[in-house]
């Protein structure tokens, strides 16, 4: 039969054929129990976390779960509206507040995810005769908002300034742009060059965008991320980020210290047309980024997990996606989808949940087994991951 | 530059991805008679731009399906 779901077929037929191999489905996986931010019962087995974004461990902070509890109790479940209607209760300009104070700005304006803060932020700052310069590995939230606007799209290699800095000098006269860059790009997990690239940008008359979803709580001094860390944050017009990563819970948002940040308030469609978080989650979003702002002993000690488990994997054999640990992730390159999946499931079989990455999501067609590293992981529990990837990885023939 | 000189250019520059040597014509498409994936797209637009000092963006990318439709739109942004 031929309908609108025809299109689908190659991929129901990659899946089905993954699937007859008598494998685990890796994008059907229950966690059961979750027992920590680094434990959980995953398909009825005890199973130690490496593939959540949870990379400060705030998910069960007592503090920050009393203060959702708290929150439910005093002002219910949720606002059943939009931020400029009746949505915006006591606990969003709270957090707000936080995130002012966590990047030292001016202006934070919150959203009910991240991929709808990058949707909001970009389809509206940049429109039509304008020009948006783009890393070509940006996340799927920044494709999109940049196709929900009326911008001209103009993407750029990886990473690589001078085509970044060709493409905006060629850009007409007169013409807004605005460049939108990752601190750290979440397939790889490698950070990008922001000094030099945020220095390109503004040479030539560009505002700056940039997405720290991943490095919020962990990366730079204060733990405000790559743009910190390369001393240049000041610079940045505009930093999105996301409740759902280190955060612990779920939302995203905009911090940046335009003097006429505020009228995006009533002209943002994806901030307008929606209904606001959930009491509970901004209170638990606001006491976790606060507690944030003090985590230097948790930073250092996720630092050392990343780069011990880089380092061991490396001489286990493996191929990884960086030469260094440059952020919480470590990807590790499968030769293909097939041998990818039969190690993600050798892996959960010894107890370990990691991400399955594929094209399109991944760069230049790899198939990644994705580690994403946690404060709260001991280090014997990387020492027992390192083992597991070696059992695992012998047995699939990969190293 | 005017049309015939502009499509020896692209001549030259699309060589090297034309991997399986299809023979073009002004009507090959892209994705179809090419069988150009993402990335291959993604290089060849960069030498076509660095080579006429030109953006084509992905809005205007979306336009183009054919090879002559690539030749006519490069005459047209080198203005
Ligand atoms: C770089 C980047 N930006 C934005 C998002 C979206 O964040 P959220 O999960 O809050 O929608 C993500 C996470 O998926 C991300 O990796």
């Amino acid at each position: 039969m031929t309908d609108l779901f025809s299109k689908f077929d190659p991929l129901i037929e990659l899946r089905t054929n993954l699937l007859a191999h008598g494998q685990e489905d890796p994008f059907n996986l229950v966690m059961e129990r979750v027992i920590s931010p680094t434990e959980a019962v995953c398909n009825g087995r005890p199973t130690i976390l490496l593939g959540t974004y949870n990379y400060m461990g705030m998910t069960f902070d007592p503090d920050v779960i009393e203060a959702g509890k708290q929150a439910l109790d005093d002002f219910g479940s949720g606002t059943t509206g939009s931020r400029v209607l009746n949505g915006t209760y006591a606990g969003h300009r709270a957090v707000e507040d936080a995130l002012k104070e966590f990047y030292g700005m001016d202006h934070a304006m919150v959203f009910s995810t991240g991929y709808q803060a990058n949707l909001g932020i970009i389809s509206t700052v940049a429109g039509k005769g304008d020009y948006i310069v783009l890393d070509i590995d940006s996340h799927a939230s920044i494709w999109d908002g940049c196709k929900m606007g009326d911008a001209e799209v103009v993407p750029f290699k990886h990473n690589d300034i001078e085509a970044m800095e060709k493409r905006l000098k060629r850009i007409p006269e007169g013409a807004g742009k605005l460049v939108v860059l990752e601190g750290v790009y979440s397939m790889l997990g490698d950070i990008a060059p922001l000094k030099e690239m945020i220095r390109v940008a503004k040479d030539n008359g560009a505002m700056v965008l940039v997405d720290e979803a991943h490095s919020m709580g962990f990366i730079g001094p204060n733990g405000r991320g790559v743009a910190e860390d390369q001393g240049v944050l000041d610079q940045v017009d505009f930093v999105i980020g996301t409740f759902s990563k280190s955060v612990g819970t779920v939302g995203g948002f905009c911090v940046s210290n335009h003097p006429k940040f505020e009228i995006l308030r009533l002209v943002c469609r994806p901030y307008v047309f929606t209904a606001s978080l959930p009491p509970s989650v901004v209170h638990t979003a606001s006491t976790s980024i606060r507690k944030l702002m003090h985590a230097g002993n948790k930073r250092a000690h996720l630092w050392e997990n990343s780069r011990v488990l880089h380092q061991g994997l490396r001489d286990k054999g493996f191929q990884l996606g960086t030469e260094k640990a440059e952020s919480a992730i470590i990807a590790v390159i499968m030769p293909d989808l097939e041998k990818g999946a039969a190690m993600w499931e050798a892996l959960l079989k010894e107890g370990l949940y990691v991400n399955l990455a594929r094209p399109p999501a991944t760069p230049a067609n790899m198939t990644l087994l994705r580690c994403s590293l946690c404060a709260e992981h001991t280090a014997e529990q990387v020492q027992t991951i390192i083992g597991m990837f070696e059992r695992a990885g012998k047995a699939v023939g990969i190293i | 530059m005017d049309r015939a000189a502009t499509a020896e250019k692209i001549a030259g520059i699309i060589e090297p991805f034309n991997k399986k040597g299809v023979e073009i014509t002004d009507a090959s498409t892209f994705a179809g008679d090419l069988e150009f994936d993402s990335l291959t797209v993604m290089d060849f637009v960069a030498a076509i731009e660095d080579e006429f000092d030109i953006i084509i963006s992905m809005n205007q990318q979306a336009e183009i399906e054919t090879y002559g439709q690539l030749i006519d739109a490069v005459v047209k942004l080198q203005g």
